[in-house]
C-alpha cells in the first residue's frame, strides 16, 4: 500500500491534506483496472466507492428506452469519480461505462466514512473537497444545459 | 466602399447548418487589385448577396502562402446559417457571384506567441475564424512550445472540419481535445462542456498565449478557468461579434464601449476590454 502515497500527494484533490489522514486513507484505498465496455457500477446499486482516476476514460451514463444510453459526461485521468457514497441513500444515480481501459484508485466508502465519523476534522476536509468537485460539476452542468451553441444563444 | 465581385468555386457542406465556400476574384475589383486575397489570420469579409443583404463572416483558410500554388488564390469562409442573410448564403452554388469588401479588423496576435505555449479554445462555429491561426501556428511550428486546440460543440454531428481535425490529432507536436455538450450512442470522445477540458491539459500558465472565440458564454467561462490555471489577462485574446454595416469604424453599429469591433477589433486582448466584456447594457 505504500506505493500509493506519492501518487496521492500529487493528486489534487488531497492537496495539502495532513500526512496523518493521509495514511488514514491509504487504509481504504486500492488499485483498480478496467477494461473498455465494463461497468464500474449502474444506476441503483449500492455506492460503496470512489475513484481517482490514473489513464483511460469514463463515460456517465443514464439509460433511457426510448432514446438509449445518453452520456452525460466524461471523466479522465487526474479526475475523480462518484460522490454517492459520502451521502445517503448510498445509491448510484447514473451508470459509469468504461471507454478507455482504466486504471484508477479505489477508495472503500465505507471504510472512509466510518473515519470520518470517528474524526470529524478528517470529515470536514472530505467533504470540503468532495463539495468543491460537486460545485464544479453543477457549474458545467449548468452550462451544459444552456444550449451555448443553439441558435438564438 | 463597394464590393469586388468574387465566384463561389466550391462549396462544402460541414454539418447540417454550416458551410465552407471558396471564393475567387473576378478581375477588376479594387480591393483585390491592392491587396489580392491576402488577410491576417482573425480578420474578416463583408459578404454581400445581392438582393438580400450583407454580413461580417471571418476568414476560415490558410493565410501562409503556399510555395507552389495549385490554384489561383481564394478567400475561405465558413458560415453557419442562422438568419435571412447566411440562408441566402447557404443556397449559392458553384459559379455564383457576391460581393466581398475586406479584409477587415485585427488579428490573432501571431507575434506575441513566439516562444510560447499556445492554447485555443473554440466553440462551436469558433472554430473557423481560429483556423487561420493554427495553419499559421503549424506552418512555422518552431517558432512555438506546446500548441493546445480545445473544441467544444453542441453534439458529434455539429464537429467542423471533422476529417481535419482527425489528422491534427494525429499529430505529435499538437494536442487536440474534442468535447460535446450532448452524445448518445456510438460517440466515444469527450463530453462536457468545453471548459472542462482546461484543466486536463498541461501548459506553462505563465508563458501561455490564449485565443478564444465561440458564444460569449463560453468565452466568460473560459477565461475564469483560464485565469484559476494562472493565465494572465494579458494573454488572453478573445474574437467578439456584433452586429456590423460600414466595417470601418464610420456608423457605430458595432459600437462596444469606446471601441469598434469592427475597427479595433474583432480579436481583442483581454485585458483592455474586460471593463465591457459581459456587462448587459453594452
Ligand atoms: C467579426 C465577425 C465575424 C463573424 N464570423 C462568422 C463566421 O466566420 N461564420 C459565421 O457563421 N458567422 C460569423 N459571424 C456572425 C454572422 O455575421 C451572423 O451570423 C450574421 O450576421 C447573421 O445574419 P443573418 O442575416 O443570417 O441573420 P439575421 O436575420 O440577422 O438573424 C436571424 C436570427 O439569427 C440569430 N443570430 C444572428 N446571428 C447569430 C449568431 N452569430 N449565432 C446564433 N444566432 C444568430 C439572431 O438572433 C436572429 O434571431 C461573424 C460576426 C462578426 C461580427
Ligand atoms: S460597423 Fe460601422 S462602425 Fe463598425
Amino acid at each position: 500500500m505504500q506505493t500509493l502515497e506519492p501518487i496521492l500527494v500529487e493528486h489534487p484533490f488531497f492537496k495539502d491534506l495532513e500526512p496523518r489522514y493521509l495514511q488514514l486513507i491509504i487504509g481504504c484505498a486500492s488499485n483498480v483496472r478496467f477494461d473498455s465496455g465494463q461497468f464500474i457500477f449502474r444506476e441503483g446499486e449500492k455506492a460503496n466507492q470512489f475513484y481517482l482516476l490514473r489513464q483511460g476514460k469514463v463515460a456517465l451514463e443514464v439509460f433511457s428506452p426510448e432514446r438509449g444510453a445518453i452520456t452525460l459526461q466524461t471523466l479522465g485521468e487526474g479526475e475523480v469519480l462518484g460522490w454517492s457514497w459520502l451521502f445517503p441513500p448510498y445509491r448510484w444515480h447514473f451508470d459509469a461505462r468504461v471507454l478507455e481501459p482504466l486504471r484508477a484508485i479505489a477508495f472503500d466508502g465505507e471504510c472512509l466514512r466510518t473515519k470520518c465519523e470517528e474524526d470529524h476534522d478528517l470529515g470536514y476536509e472530505l467533504v470540503k473537497r468532495v463539495a468543491h468537485i460537486v460545485i464544479q460539476r453543477l457549474q458545467a452542468t449548468r452550462l451544459q444545459l444552456l444550449d451555448i451553441y443553439g441558435l438564438h444563444s | 466602399m463597394l464590393p469586388d465581385l468574387y465566384r463561389v468555386q466550391r462549396v462544402r457542406q460541414e454539418t447540417h447548418d454550416t458551410f465552407t465556400l471558396e471564393l475567387e476574384p473576378m478581375s477588376g475589383g479594387q480591393q483585390v487589385a491592392a491587396k489580392g486575397v491576402s488577410f491576417a489570420a482573425g480578420q474578416f469579409n463583408m459578404l454581400y448577396i445581392f438582393g438580400v443583404g450583407e454580413v461580417p463572416i471571418s476568414i476560415s483558410g490558410n493565410p501562409t502562402p503556399r510555395k507552389v500554388r495549385v490554384s489561383p488564390p481564394r478567400f475561405v469562409h465558413t458560415t453557419r446559417a442562422v438568419g435571412t442573410v447566411t440562408k441566402a448564403m447557404g443556397k449559392l452554388k458553384r459559379g455564383d457571384v457576391l460581393g466581398v469588401r475586406g479584409p477587415f479588423g485585427s488579428h490573432w496576435p501571431m507575434e506575441e506567441a513566439v516562444g510560447k505555449d499556445i492554447v485555443m479554445v473554440a466553440g462551436g462555429i469558433g472554430l473557423a475564424p481560429l483556423r487561420p491561426a493554427l495553419y499559421q501556428f503549424l506552418s512555422q511550428r518552431e517558432n512555438y512550445n506546446r500548441i493546445i486546440l480545445l473544441y467544444g460543440t453542441r453534439s458529434p454531428a455539429d464537429i467542423l472540419y471533422r476529417r481535419e481535425l482527425e489528422q491534427w490529432r494525429a499529430r505529435f507536436d499538437l494536442e487536440v481535445q474534442v468535447t460535446v455538450d450532448q452524445a448518445m450512442g456510438a460517440w466515444h470522445g469527450n463530453v462536457g462542456v468545453v471548459t472542462t477540458l482546461i484543466p486536463r491539459v498541461s501548459f506553462d500558465p505563465l508563458r501561455t498565449i490564449a485565443l478564444i472565440c465561440g458564444p460569449e458564454i463560453m468565452m466568460r467561462f473560459t477565461i475564469l478557468e483560464l485565469q484559476k490555471r494562472g493565465v494572465g489577462k494579458e494573454n488572453i485574446f478573445i474574437s467578439m461579434e456584433r452586429n456590423m454595416k460600414c466595417a470601418i469604424g464610420f456608423c457605430g453599429h458595432c459600437q462596444f464601449g469606446p471601441t469598434f469591433i469592427c475597427k479595433d477589433g474583432p480579436v481583442f486582448r483581454y485585458d483592455r476590454i474586460q471593463e465591457w466584456f459581459g456587462k448587459r447594457e453594452i
